[in-house]
């Protein structure tokens, strides 16, 4: 087989976007997933997206993925998978383990696209089985329909804790509640309306304090916060739970841009640190760029429209499109990402992403 | 517990049958589902026990990060059970500490 132009690394909405349009303009394009199954986290994702309609709004997470995956498919698009990207080495040199053989791919661009992973929480009993990522129970119910647990207590009311939950309940299980630590819901009114309508109480200014069993959880305890975050005492309660469900955040997964060099910057609202890069996805180590959670943790409709700016900026660099059309076409993906970074719940996403591109160009001035 | 009926997904899909042993016992799986998966449907959540403290540990991420749900895996220490298809006769031992590699 001929060598890759492009290796995307991660076959999640970021990945898949980003190898759909390089390709598209005629770039030989390969996709590295460690999963056994493409997609990333879109076919655990069984609610419907919000946003316009180049947002996939109504459209629901697992359908978004096939749209994806068939597109990538028509496009020849190489996608590898069981197949770890361990480590980048000199030069763009990329260690792949097949789970027989280490293979070196030497593509001309990278795009990373490698995700997010989510925050534990630490309390006493925080490491019982049981306790469980909020994600992390959604792929088993929803991917492998396997129930954890019966009895839910859910911790964090952002967008994640809240659509789980709604999801556990899909599933069978019982939430007894959510606990929030901030004074309000984090996340989208509707989600949470959905959850509320079914009975399940979310506790703002709550936290969990302790999860208590032998060998595995057999309940927890939570307590109620001052606007100090101080434990208003006597307010402790246990509750009858055997499965807890964190849902406080991800981080990006951002180890091979450390292996390259890449420089990073900090912005807690998206997720700690993230790799330098400017508007066109390229980071401060040219012909490596990012698209998705690992350069800032969103959403999925927005790691699609990275990832296309990304396809596109790596196919320009290999003189598959002009500079003008790209410019044009980039254009296009900018404008929905405006779009959907606005409001209570984008704006601090944009501001947060424009302090990752200043600094990017600050940091870049005396290099180019 | 395995989510039969599902008010979005629907029935669940007809897959092989298979069997694993865990700690000797014998239990039902599906070719290809994660260890992991079959073994949280039988009921099973404790994984391994820690090193110094001998402490129970489950599955955390279920995306291959977290390595809390590593078990003895025919004869293989450490293997991710999270991110590990299940095979037919797979032999599969709750982990203490590092574990051993085992002579087949």
């Amino acid at each position: 087989m001929k060598e890759a132009e492009i290796t995307v690394i991660g076959a999640g909405p970021a990945g898949l976007s980003a190898a759909i349009e390089a390709a598209k303009y005629g770039a030989n394009v390969e996709i590295i997933d460690e999963n056994a199954l493409p997609g990333g986290q879109l076919f655990k994702q069984i609610h419907k997206f919000f946003g316009s309609k180049e947002h996939y709004a109504g459209t629901r997470g697992y359908d978004i993925g096939r749209k994806l995956l068939s597109e990538a498919e028509n496009l020849k698009v190489v996608i590898k998978l069981n197949t770890v990207a361990f480590g980048v080495f000199d030069k763009n040199k990329i260690g792949l383990f097949d789970q027989k053989d280490i293979l070196i791919s030497k593509p001309k661009k990278i795009i990373i696209a490698t995700g997010a992973s989510e925050n534990p929480l630490a309390f006493p009993g925080w490491t019982l089985p049981g306790v469980m990522g909020a994600g992390a129970v959604q792929t088993m119910i929803n991917i492998h329909r396997v129930l954890p647990g019966k009895k839910v207590l859910m911790v964090g009311a952002g967008n994640v804790g809240l659509i789980v939950s709604y999801q556990l309940l899909q599933a069978g299980a019982d939430v007894v509640a959510i606990v929030e630590a901030m004074p309000k819901i984090g996340g989208y009114f509707v989600h949470a309306a959905k959850v509320l309508r079914m009975g399940v109480p979310i506790l703002t200014s709550h936290t969990i304090i302790e999860a208590k069993g032998e060998k595995e959880v057999e309940s927890a305890t939570i307590a109620a916060l001052d606007q100090n975050w101080n434990l208003i005492k006597g307010s402790e309660k246990e509750l009858d739970v055997d499965l807890i469900c964190i849902a406080v955040g991800l981080k990006p997964e951002a180890d091979l841009c450390r292996m390259l060099n890449c420089e990073f910057t900090y912005v807690p609202f998206l997720g700690g640190r993230i790799p330098l890069h400017n508007e066109d996805m390229e980071t401060t180590i040219p012909g490596v760029y990012v698209a998705g959670d690992v350069s800032g943790v969103e959403e999925a409709s927005v790691a699609i429209e990275e990832g296309r700016i990304a396809g596109i900026s790596a196919a320009e660099s290999l003189g598959y499109i002009s500079e003008e059309e790209s410019e044009k076409e980039r254009m296009k993906c900018k404008n929905r990402l405006k779009a959907f970074r606005i409001g209570p719940f984008g704006s601090p996403r944009q501001e947060g992403k424009n302090k990752v591109f200043e600094e990017y160009k600050r940091r870049t001035k005396n290099v180019k | 517990m395995r989510i039969v009926d599902h008010p979005i997904l629907g029935k669940i899909k007809e897959r092989k049958k298979v069997f694993i042993e865990v700690d000797g016992k014998k239990i039902e799986a599906y070719e290809g589902e994660p260890i992991a998966a079959a073994l949280l449907a039988a009921g099973i959540r404790v994984f391994r026990f820690t090193a110094k403290e001998k402490e129970p540990r489950g599955v955390f991420c279920a995306i291959g990060r977290c390595t809390d749900c590593i078990m003895t895996v025919d004869g293989i220490p450490n293997v991710r059970t999270c991110v590990t298809p299940v095979r037919d006769g797979m032999k599969i031992k709750t982990q203490v500490g590092l574990g051993k590699w085992e002579q087949k």
